[in-house]
């Protein structure tokens, strides 16, 4: 495998890179819901795999095999299963990121407050 | 259908899903507009280098311009077909929609825990 085989991958990495430090800056309870954070998931994201599954076999897009790991299933690359896992935990860390600095949360307030006690 | 068609039954099924299935209305708050805001502009940078690169490749007879990747115009925002801009509001959308709703079923348990509480202490 060459670098340009982990191009899908290293749009996934950016992904998770820009949003999992949202979980400590705001102490989002995100991740503390696992149950909650994988229904989240297999809900939202299982009726999008479906369309991605019929379209990729209807042809409306395709994957270049040069730019994605070799491994499929169902004719889709991991990448692009992970793809609906990754994007609706991104949403929602988003999601909750902006509703704890609407209710006033600053990032990086959680430490402080810690070490004051 | 053609994934222009499918794009927009998506979004109208996210949206149908939000404000009369689920009825989270989650939409009608300005936190989910904020949220939208920075994820689409993160979902061009990201979508643009999946079809920048080539990496997804569309058949230009589902979607609106051709099978030239152009950076704007000809159907396409920065790489990617317009319709990637549907299916992902309709899929981020449904992520939030999911998690308010499961959210709300959580709270309404811890509100009927701390009746309970309330009755027994």
């Amino acid at each position: 495998m060459t670098l340009p085989h982990w191009s899908y991958v290293a749009m996934l990495v950016f992904c998770l890179v820009g949003t999992l430090p949202l979980v400590p800056a705001f102490r989002l309870r995100v991740l503390r819901q696992p149950r909650r954070l994988l229904l989240t998931v297999l809900l939202a994201g299982t009726p999008f795999l479906l369309w991605d599954l019929y379209a990729t076999h209807a042809g409306h897009w395709w994957f270049d095999e040069e730019q994605t790991l070799p491994w499929r299933v169902a004719g889709l690359p991991l990448e692009e299963i992970s793809f609906f896992v990754v994007i609706p935990v991104v949403a929602v860390l988003t999601l909750e990121g902006v509703r704890a600095a609407r209710r006033g949360v600053r990032p990086g307030s959680g430490r402080r407050r810690e070490e004051a006690r | 259908m053609s994934y222009t068609a499918l794009a927009a039954l998506g979004v109208v099924a996210a949206i149908v899903l939000d404000r009369w299935v689920a009825r989270t209305r989650i939409t009608s708050t300005s936190d989910w507009w904020s949220a939208y805001a920075i994820i689409v502009f993160f979902q061009l940078l990201t979508n643009g280098w999946l079809t920048g690169r080539g990496i997804v490749r569309y058949d230009p007879d589902t979607i609106l311009g051709s099978e030239d990747v152009v950076l704007v115009g000809d159907g396409r925002i920065l790489f990617a077909p317009v319709e990637d801009l549907a299916f992902g509001f309709a899929l981020v959308l449904t992520s939030c929609v999911a998690w308010t709703w499961l959210g709300r079923h959580r709270a309404a348990d811890s509100t009927v825990d701390s009746a309970v509480d309330r009755a027994t202490s």
